[in-house]
């Protein structure tokens, strides 16, 4: 009987993982199509990958703009959750309310209402509005995030700070965010990694520079290939990377 | 590095909860001063306002004869040691208390060096390198301590400071801040409910209830001779024995006439307040005849008995009793006071 939860366990990650192992698999395919049998392995769809320039043109857009929207997102988050924080406003729960809202709302919708927005605008789509997008749909998240480690123990060592002379200024940089760093460095990475995934809002607000999940997306249209895996693999590895840095940080820290 | 303080009129209401009202007080330069009370009654207000942490509904806050009541708390000549001593996590020891300075625009080289100075002061100069939460509750008081007065304010304020150390610590941190306050100079206003702590360290204690103060002085004044009825519970256990004002003027007790004389404002209801110490076998001037010990227990320098007394079997008072002997259950004892230990107030300020 004991075997019974061991089992379901196994299938649970089998679940889970056998995908990401087929896919990651069939990246050393020695074939034209990632389909069993296996043959292999090699490394030619890797290095295929590595010299396809629009490939490696998208991965660094990626990373731009999943850097550059969480930074904002992280930012504008930060000072959200310090305003609603640390000052009696009118109406603050419904303020509250508002901004996490959006983390309901899909994000086809987000994409469309913001290409409707930018049309009315006349401002063309591009890796600044994608990465706008970006910062729209994280928002919500890095506010959450930020305003529920914001504590009464952060509060205390505010007001000591201003009692011992700081300006905000200097209480915001010298006390608030090196105390809330750990909660700052999980939303920034988190967001990267929804960022790095992301497709549809990207799909939508982008037209000649393209972020990677829309090349991958164009690279599928012609057909299946050992290529896309390793594309798919690449990928996967950064966010496995990302994850494992923001829990090398932020958990490390705290144990410290 | 000390200053006066002078307050008038402080009025201070938190929606319709009236949290401080008509507080008007000076405080001399170089005293240690502690705001006593429940909670609740506006000691902490009132040191926030000091602060400049709350900006007080009416009335105004003279700091060294200027007007503080706007000034916001990094510019005031004050610093507080809070209550849960507020240090900075991510900072050493040293960096916490050297972040006054740090502020001040002085040099880092010359602001460690004053640092070391202040960690020294409180014994804490091996602990300059470590982070606060290696420290123990008591360590980080002293840390707390040795970073407000490292840019050396004139007032110090301490919100209830020895409130989470245990009771043996309490009494050694009593003695230490009482010294630092002594050597440096420095005003300190010192918050607390506890009347044994404002006792052990102050040179003036303030009552307060409800917002107001009830009583000010010399903690001998105000334990033997308090202005209210409220100061006098507070300030120590209290014996309450109903009294009624004579028409001329004295005070008639169960015991018989008493010579002290009945407060002017008063009806003819009065309470009559009597110390447990006050009250002794022997000789004395005031006979409250013989009583019935109900029980006692032994605490070293006295006995604490409760006796019913035959002259009002109604009431049980509190009294201290030598503690050679202390006395068996049912024994009766010939008890007296002295009229210069008892004082007389309204019965209507009994809440």
């Amino acid at each position: 009987m004991r075997a019974l939860p061991w089992l379901a366990l196994a299938l649970a990650f089998a679940f889970i993982y056998l995908p990401v192992g087929t896919l990651v698999l069939f990246s050393f395919q020695d074939g034209r199509v990632p389909v069993p049998p296996f043959t292999g392995p090699t490394l030619d769809w890797y290095a295929a990958v590595l010299a396809d320039d629009d490939l490696m043109e998208a991965l660094l857009n990626s990373l731009v703009v999943a850097v550059g929207s969480s930074a904002l997102a992280c930012a504008l988050g930060f000072l959200a959750a310090y305003g609603l924080a640390r000052h009696a406003l009118p109406a603050s729960g419904l303020m509250r309310g508002l901004l996490i809202a959006p983390m309901t709302v899909s994000y086809l919708i987000v994409g469309l209402g913001l290409l409707i927005v930018l049309n009315r605008l006349g401002v063309g789509v591009s890796l600044w509005t994608a990465g706008l997008g970006h910062a729209v749909i994280n928002l919500p998240l890095c506010f959450a995030i930020v305003f529920a480690s914001m504590g009464a123990q952060q509060h205390n060592a505010e007001r000591a700070a201003r009692d011992l002379g700081a300006d905000e200024v200097r209480v915001i940089v010298l006390v608030t965010v090196p105390m809330l760093a750990p909660a700052l460095l999980a939303a920034f990475f988190l967001s990267m990694t929804l960022s790095w995934d992301e497709f549809i809002i990207a799909f939508l607000l982008t037209r000649f520079d393209v972020t990677l999940p829309v090349e991958i997306w164009s690279l599928l249209r012609s057909g299946l290939s050992p290529k896309t895996n390793a594309v798919g693999s690449l990928v996967f590895l950064v966010s496995v990377a990302v994850v494992l840095a923001a829990e090398l940080i932020v958990f490390g820290r705290r144990r410290r | 590095m000390t200053a006066d303080i002078r307050l008038h009129g402080l009025s201070h209401r938190f929606g319709p909860f009236q949290a401080l009202q008509g507080i008007d007080l000076a405080i001399p330069a170089g005293t240690y001063v502690t705001l006593l009370g429940p909670s609740g009654c506006g000691k902490t207000t009132l040191l926030s306002v000091l602060g400049g942490f709350i900006q007080p509904s009416e009335g105004r806050v003279m700091i060294d004869g200027r007007d503080m009541t706007a000034v916001t708390p990094a510019k005031r000549p004050t610093t507080t040691v809070f209550q849960d001593y507020a240090l900075f996590p991510h900072m050493s020891v040293r960096d916490n208390v050297a972040f006054g300075l740090r502020m001040a625009g002085v040099r880092r080289r010359a602001r460690a060096d004053r640092a070391e100075q202040r960690l020294a002061l409180v014994g804490l100069k091996a602990a300059a390198d470590k982070r606060p939460h290696e420290l123990s509750g008591g360590q980080r008081q002293r840390v707390a301590l040795a970073r407000a007065l490292a840019v050396e304010p004139d007032v110090l304020l301490l919100d209830e400071p020895l409130g989470a150390l245990d009771l043996k610590l309490r009494r050694a941190m009593q003695d230490e801040l009482k010294a630092i306050q002594r050597r440096l100079g420095t005003t300190f206003v010192h918050v607390t409910h506890d009347q044994e702590e404002a006792m052990a360290i102050a040179d003036r204690i303030v009552v307060m209830n409800r917002g107001r103060i009830e009583d000010h002085g010399s903690p001998d004044r105000l334990y033997r001779r308090p202005a209210s009825l409220f100061a006098a519970d507070f300030m120590g256990e209290m014996n309450h024995i109903p009294a009624s004002r004579r028409v001329d003027g004295g005070v008639d007790t169960p015991f018989g006439p008493v010579p002290v004389a009945a407060p002017e404002r008063a009806g003819t209801d009065l309470v009559l307040c009597l110390r447990p110490e006050a009250i002794h076998p022997g000789v004395g001037a005031v006979r409250l005849g013989p009583a019935r010990v109900t029980d006692a227990a032994f605490f070293g320098t006295h006995c604490r008995a409760h006796v019913v007394p035959d002259a009002a079997p109604d009431l049980t008072l509190i009294a201290h009793l030598p503690p050679k002997t202390p006395p068996a259950p049912d024994t009766v004892l010939e008890l007296f006071a002295d009229p210069a230990e008892v004082c007389v107030f309204p019965a209507e300020d009994k809440p």
